[in-house]
């Protein structure tokens, strides 16, 4: 068979490095990368639940990372990463729905899901803190 | 190869069938399959913060005894079932998207069904024992 002839170089459609980084771009990136950080938290929790169902100290090896500095960072982050991809997500549905494409509302809602994000952390720790310490 | 039954000219270009690519006909299952599996998740994961925050700090015996509930196991192995499924498509776009050598995008692709099952069926297994074997 005859050498097929070399890949055309087509001209490539502007992508990342050519745009100015836009709020609801960043946004955008920001729900993939949550989504990608919850991939691993999911086997965090999964840890959690084999420990359970292990043994005493396993459990208590857990509760001890969980329980520590970075343990507690990382279990915040989780939350934020879980609030903001969920609320990301409803914004999709609305997108969905074809709602929310004008110029105001794609600001309006990104800017939403990233302060509700917030808030929502907040007050799922201060309820989690006030009742267990 | 053409279908008698059908005249008019087919949507896929000649390469694209040589190939194997193109329409497979299944693209909509996986955008429909990831907001099913989305609007499950957040249902679930609302619940499963409120598990967590009535686990969290409690002893051992405590969280099986709460885990242990027929209510929570089924919120739990609902959620792991939803979630490791919004996983795997989910990664698998970002696979599609970022890796373009063709053998390491299809290792890349089987590690993360791998990956999910297992995260999702160990999961399955500790919910299970906690309530059932003890």
């Amino acid at each position: 068979m005859a050498d097929s002839p070399s890949r055309i170089e087509r001209p490539l459609s502007p992508h990342l490095s050519i745009y100015r980084p836009l709020f609801t771009m960043v946004m955008s990136i920001v729900h993939r990368i949550t989504g990608g950080a919850l991939y691993v938290g999911t086997a965090i929790l999964v840890w959690w639940l084999l420990a359970a169902a292990t043994s005493p100290g396993a459990y208590d090896l857990f509760s001890a990372v969980a329980g520590s500095w970075i343990g507690r960072l990382i279990l915040l982050g989780y939350t934020w990463a879980l609030i903001h991809h969920a609320l990301g997500g409803v914004r999709h549905f609305i997108w969905d729905f074809i709602h929310g494409f004008g110029a105001k509302e794609r600001v309006l809602l990104a800017k939403a899901t990233l302060a509700g994000s917030v808030a929502l952390t907040v007050i799922v720790w201060v309820i989690a803190l006030a009742l267990k310490g | 190869m053409s279908n008698p039954k059908t005249h008019h000219a087919p949507m896929r270009t000649p390469l694209g069938r040589v190939r194997g690519l193109g329409s497979a006909r299944s693209g909509t299952d996986h955008f429909f399959l990831q907001r099913v599996t989305g609007a499950a998740n957040f249902v679930l994961a609302v619940l499963f913060v409120g598990i967590v925050i009535s686990i969290a700090g409690s002893s051992y015996e405590a969280a099986r005894a709460t885990l242990s509930n027929p209510l929570v196991a089924v919120v739990i192995l609902l959620a792991l079932l939803s979630v490791t499924t919004h996983m795997r498509i989910g990664m698998q776009v970002i696979i599609e998207d970022y890796v373009h050598d063709e053998g390491m995008k299809v290792l890349c692709i089987v590690a993360n069904t791998f990956f999910t099952v297992a995260v999702g069926l160990a999961g399955a297994f500790a919910v299970l024992k906690i309530s059932l074997g003890g």
